[in-house]
């Protein structure tokens, strides 16, 4: 069970915050435009990473804001939180 | 008849609180402070249980939490029964009732003993292998196998017993209390950490409370005097709380801990009652300190399982805090010096010890100087080879070992025994080090995993950190605390430690016999009956990974998790595969250390408290009208209101009769209401649903679908503007929650430079929904001052009005096609407004109905339920709802998916009208729906998603999703079922009022 420090609220429990999968993938602009191929790539694709992952997470239980986190998957370790619109840390 | 075991007082066990208790049916005396294990001992009584799979007879082992064979059940019979709990860890009180387990009809005579003999046809793998062929035999075999497997009963009546949950925060965490953990505790709460200590046990002190071992000294006191008066200490530091009778279950990452408190389990029956049983504390801690000790090793020998083998560490345990004799000739077999502290401890109050034997060569440490002259015989580089004694132990063999340590020699000396302690070694006990995500390493020279990195704030001291003689555990400990805690000094600077321990040790994992190891039985499991030979098995079979073996073999599967066998499975693994013990690993450690009651995992969250549900303000007149309910997501919803025994059926054609023919009315209190403001709110509907939004006028409602951003039909509902920036949102029931997750998701991420502002009102507002050619009247009776006339109050607008004192929000909006009012007012006013709904209407014959009528009108109609016509994988083309996508709007969540080709593809599934051939089959929902009956395979073309007998039309009707729908306009189709193939016919899913003159019909 995490502790996560929520941007807003501060450290609190795993249980109150829910998962979003892959961070920082920008809903393009014009979807018209897109090739079938180009927009399948924005709906479906994922990455799923064993080590250093940039995710979303939203403080549901709590101020119900959305953040980005930055975790190793394979230890679970947190390296970074920061809000959102703000730039990912250097790798 | 019972013989007195007990050698001397104690000051642990209160020999004025005599305690009965019964075991297997025969009633036994102890005293207050003793376990099961220590009392059953002190009556002579070693035979317990019966193993698993062999059911040999097995007895007590060891004095603590590792215990593999005295597994019982407690108070059987009875709503407090509880399986597999330790003898060891039950505390008595009077009227404890306990019996065996796995044994049949008793322990002492149990017929599934026959397979020890036929062990030899039972190898690892057995069932594997056995119940293989033919595959179709799996549920035969698996009734027998069910009913020969399993430990213990479970309770067949609800439990009486209160649990609880507590989050607990704290600086530090100490969890075990010997001398390492008092220690770390004390300091680190003297320097303001607010600091935990937990411990299993009833009393603090671990080992060395009870150790008088005279070569042992700190500052001139024996280890034992010394801790008491630090114990003694502990009392009024502030920071520090003590919890005892708390096992640690977990450790999870980020210092997340799960410990098990024990508050009543000691307490007599009479004292149970109305308190917390268990309780779970779930335990925050900013640093951590295992002080969890370490768990003496068993030797592997032939037969070394027979009820009065013990470990040599427990049989010290027995006499110096019990003072119990575990047997009248005792025997040591060692690989290390600890045997003969026990046997000392044992000489030293009057147990006989008839002999120790050691497979080391010597050892010239000051005990076992003192041991020799106590005259006790000791046989260097022996090796016991074989063991007697059915239900009991009665004699040893040995043999002198070779020099390798791989075969024995010479002529077989017996000695006779009625209780043979073993030593083997110590494992520092890292599991909850390693469920914390942490990595151990193997120590080649020690021949123990020790903590190596770690992944949280902790550290490991004493035993667990492999630190074994006293000298190094004061030491190692101080230097340990002064980093973690970042302290200057401790109380341990200055005191004074003198020692003779000796590391001194040989260690063979598998000792040898005499025999073929084909034809022993040195076991590695106890409670599995795993063996050295099983292990061997599994290597020759091609296991290599110690995951693969331990399932093969379930060593270290049972409820002790290989606490006792597992070093020696891995030992044998790889002296067998070749490979050093560092580079094989070990096998994972999981939660929980000790086994947790149901009742503890789930604490309140039983009966109504399993889950949460929800009521409308009109729940109570639901409840004393006789409503039946069904559960919406977490809502209690009326269903249908049965008058005079109506079936459900009969109950619903009423209902539905009565809507369309005079008046219903419906509790729509549950559907999800979002309030959304800001000047860009139009522009916010624009984007969130397939139509548009703009030129929706103020005090007009619409209705809108919501899509995924792949295109399919996600929520609906109606959505009112209240003003220039101001809607409020309705959504399904069950979406609700979902729908506004979804949209603040797209306003913080996607769309922050929108001004919007979104509150959640569902639980603000009751909702009533009056219908039928006669709603018109009825509200014209509660509200008198509104124009309700078609022109002022159209089909799809709203009103703001009063009913008396009471603001109510009314939109004119219809989901069964009727003339139909929805008002909302304050939660508060709910059940006023219904009762007044009801009051105006009796005149009407105004009938309450439920979700099920609602279901069967808006079929009528063709109105789909998200969620019930559409699956995640219809969009609103497959729904034939072109005409609510926009064309003209240039972006919407989903808009572009609408275009992929395979949204775009002619036969996808899409929602039809059904009607049966025959008016009266009402075709199931789910059915499968075929064009062909004698293709093979059958084509599938869809499913049944919705079907009713409609009382309005007099017929069945139903709706479906059919590939290629939509061109099949009047096309004939079957829906086969187990006995009869209904012949059908594809319609429009409009199947009442399709020119929609019922939305302004009136009487």
């Amino acid at each position: 069970m995490f502790l996560i420090n929520c941007p807003y609220c501060g450290e609190r429990d795993q249980q109150e915050f829910k998962a979003g999968g892959e961070a920082h993938i920008e809903r393009p602009k014009q979807p018209t435009e897109l090739s079938d191929d180009e927009w399948a790539e924005y709906l479906f694709m994922r990455k799923n990473i064993k080590g250093v992952q940039f995710e979303r997470w939203n403080h549901a239980h709590g101020c119900r804001k959305w953040f980005n986190m930055v975790r190793d998957t394979s230890n679970d370790e947190i390296k970074a939180i920061y809000k959102m619109g703000e730039k990912p840390p250097a790798q | 008849m019972t013989k007195n075991l007990r050698v001397k007082s104690s000051e642990y066990i209160d020999e004025t609180n005599r305690i009965s208790f019964k075991f297997n049916g025969k009633t036994y005396h102890g005293f207050k402070g003793d376990t099961l294990a220590s009392a059953l001992l002190a009556n002579d009584v070693h035979l317990v249980g019966r193993s698993f799979k062999y059911h040999r007879p097995r007895g007590i082992m060891t004095s603590g939490s590792e215990e593999p064979n005295a597994i019982i059940q407690i108070n059987p019979c009875t709503n407090r029964t509880e399986p597999n709990v330790r003898a060891t860890e039950v505390e008595i009180y009077e009227g404890l009732e306990a019996s065996s387990q796995n044994c049949w009809p008793s322990v002492e005579f149990d017929i599934g003993g026959i397979n020890n003999f036929l062990s030899p046809f039972f190898p690892a793998g057995f069932y594997y292998k056995t119940f293989m062929w033919p595959a179709s035999f799996w549920e035969k075999y698996e009734f027998f196998i069910r009913h020969s497997a399993g430990l213990g009963k479970s309770p067949t009546s609800s439990d009486p017993d209160i649990y609880d949950h507590r989050n607990v925060h704290c600086d530090v965490l100490v969890v075990g209390a010997g001398i390492s953990g008092i220690l770390a505790a004390k300091n680190a709460a003297k320097n303001n950490f607010r600091t935990l200590l937990v411990d299993e046990k009833n009393e603090l002190g671990g080992s060395t409370i009870y150790e008088n071992n005279e070569f042992n000294k700190i500052d001139n006191k024996t280890p034992s005097e010394w801790l008491k008066k630090e114990i003694e200490e502990l009392k009024g530091i502030k920071n520090l709380e003590i919890k005892t009778r708390t096992s640690v279950a977990a450790y999870h990452q980020y210092n997340y801990l799960l410990a098990r408190e024990n508050l009543t389990d000691h307490l007599e029956a009479k004292y149970k009652t109305n308190k917390i049983r268990q309780r779970l504390l779930k335990i925050r801690a900013k640093k951590v300190i295992l002080a969890t000790g370490a768990l003496e090793r068993p030797l592997i020998f032939n037969n070394n399982d027979r009820p009065g083998i013990m470990l040599s560490s427990a049989i010290k345990k027995y006499s110096e805090f019990y003072g119990v004799a575990c047997g009248n000739k005792n025997v040591f077999f060692t690989n290390n010096d600890s045997a003969y502290e026990s046997a000392l401890s044992l000489y030293n109050k009057g147990i006989n010890v008839e002999a120790i034997i050691d497979i080391r060569e010597q050892s010239e440490s000051k005990i076992v100087k003192k041991i020799k002259e106590t005259g006790i015989k000791i046989y260097w580089s022996h090796s016991i080879v074989d063991t007697a004694g059915y239900k009991r132990l009665n004699s040893v063999s040995i043999m002198k070992l070779s020099n390798d340590g791989t075969s024995v020699t010479g002529s077989k000396i017996s000695i006779s025994c009625d209780c043979l302690g073993v030593a083997g070694g110590w494992s520092p006990a890292v599991h909850l080090y390693t469920q914390s995500g942490s990595k151990l390493k193997f120590d080649e020279e020690k021949k123990v995993f020790l903590p190596n990195q770690n992944t949280s704030e902790q550290i490991s001291v004493g035993s667990c950190g492999g630190d074994f003689k006293i000298d190094e555990i004061i030491k190692n400990l101080n230097h340990k605390l002064k980093d973690n805690l970042n302290i200057k000094e401790t109380n341990l600077d200055n005191i004074k430690v003198e020692t003779d321990q000796e590391n001194s040790k040989r260690n063979i994992w598998l000792l040898p016999s005499d025999k073929p190891l084909g034809k022993t039985k040195p076991f590695v499991d106890y409670q599995n009956d795993a063996t050295a030979k099983d292990i061997k098995l599994a290597l020759r079979e091609g296991f290599r990974s110690i995951e693969h073996v331990k399932r093969y073999t379930t060593t270290g599967m049972g409820t002790d998790q290989g606490k006792l066998g597992n070093m020696h499975a891995l030992g044998i693994i790889a002296d067998t595969a070749g490979v050093k013990m560092g580079e094989l690993g070990t096998t994972t450690f999981r939660p929980p250390y000790t086994p947790l009651t149901f009742g503890t995992i789930v604490g309140r969250n039983v009966g109504k408290f399993f889950d949460i549900f929800r009521r409308t303000p009109m729940n109570d007149w639901h409840v004393e009208n006789k409503a039946e309910f069904e559960n919406v997501g977490q809502w209690k919803r009326a269903w249908y209101y049965p008058i005079n025994g109506e079936t459900m059926h009969q109950a619903v054609q009423r209902e539905s009769k009565a809507a369309r023919e005079s008046a219903g009315i419906l509790d729509a209190s549950t559907l999800g209401k979002i309030d959304i403001q800001g000047s860009d709110a139009s522009e916010f509907l624009n984007r969130v649903y397939t139509n548009a939004w703009s030129k929706l006028a103020i005090g007009k409602c619409r209705y809108g679908l919501m899509l995924n951003e792949d295109g399919m039909v996600y929520d609906d509902g109606v959505t009112t503007r209240l003003g220039e920036n101001h809607y409020i949102m309705t959504t399904t029931t069950g979406g609700a929650a979902n729908v506004l997750g979804k949209l603040e998701d797209y306003l913080q991420t996607e769309w922050p430079e929108l001004d919007v502002y979104l509150t959640s009102v569902t639980d603000h507002y009751a909702t009533a929904s009056l219908c039928g050619p006669n709603s018109k009247k009825i509200l014209k009776k509660i509200i008198s001052d509104l124009d309700l006339s078609d022109e002022n109050f159209p089909h799809m607008s709203f009103k703001e009005a009063n009913i008396g004192s009471i603001q109510c929000r009314i939109m004119r909006i219809s989901f069964t096609g009727e003339h139909s009012y929805e008002i909302n007012v304050q939660a508060s006013y709910g059940k006023d407004l219904w009762k007044k709904c009801m009051e105006a209407g009796q005149e009407f014959n105004i009938t309450p109905y439920g979700t099920e009528t609602m279901h069967l009108l808006r079929a009528e109609k063709g109105f789909i339920i998200v969620g019930q016509d559409t699956d995640g994988t219809m969009t609103p083309i497959d729904l034939q709802m072109d005409w609510i996508v926009s064309k003209k709007k240039y972006d919407f969540i989903g808009k572009r998916s609408l275009y992929r080709s395979d949204t775009m593809r002619e036969d996808r599934k899409q929602l039809v009208g059904l009607l049966t051939d025959d008016p009266n089959i009402v075709l199931e929902e789910g059915a499968q729906i075929v064009s062909e009956l004698n293709q093979s395979p059958v084509e599938m073309l869809g499913h049944v998603t919705s079907s009713y007998f409609s009382p309005n039309l007099n017929k069945s009707i139903a709706l479906a999703v059919v590939r290629g729908g939509k061109d099949m306009m009047g096309k004939k189709l079957f829906v086969p079922m187990e006995n009869k193939n209904i012949n059908v016919t594809v319609a429009n899913p409009v199947f009442y009022d399709q020119t929609n003159e019922r939305l302004n019909a009136q009487l």
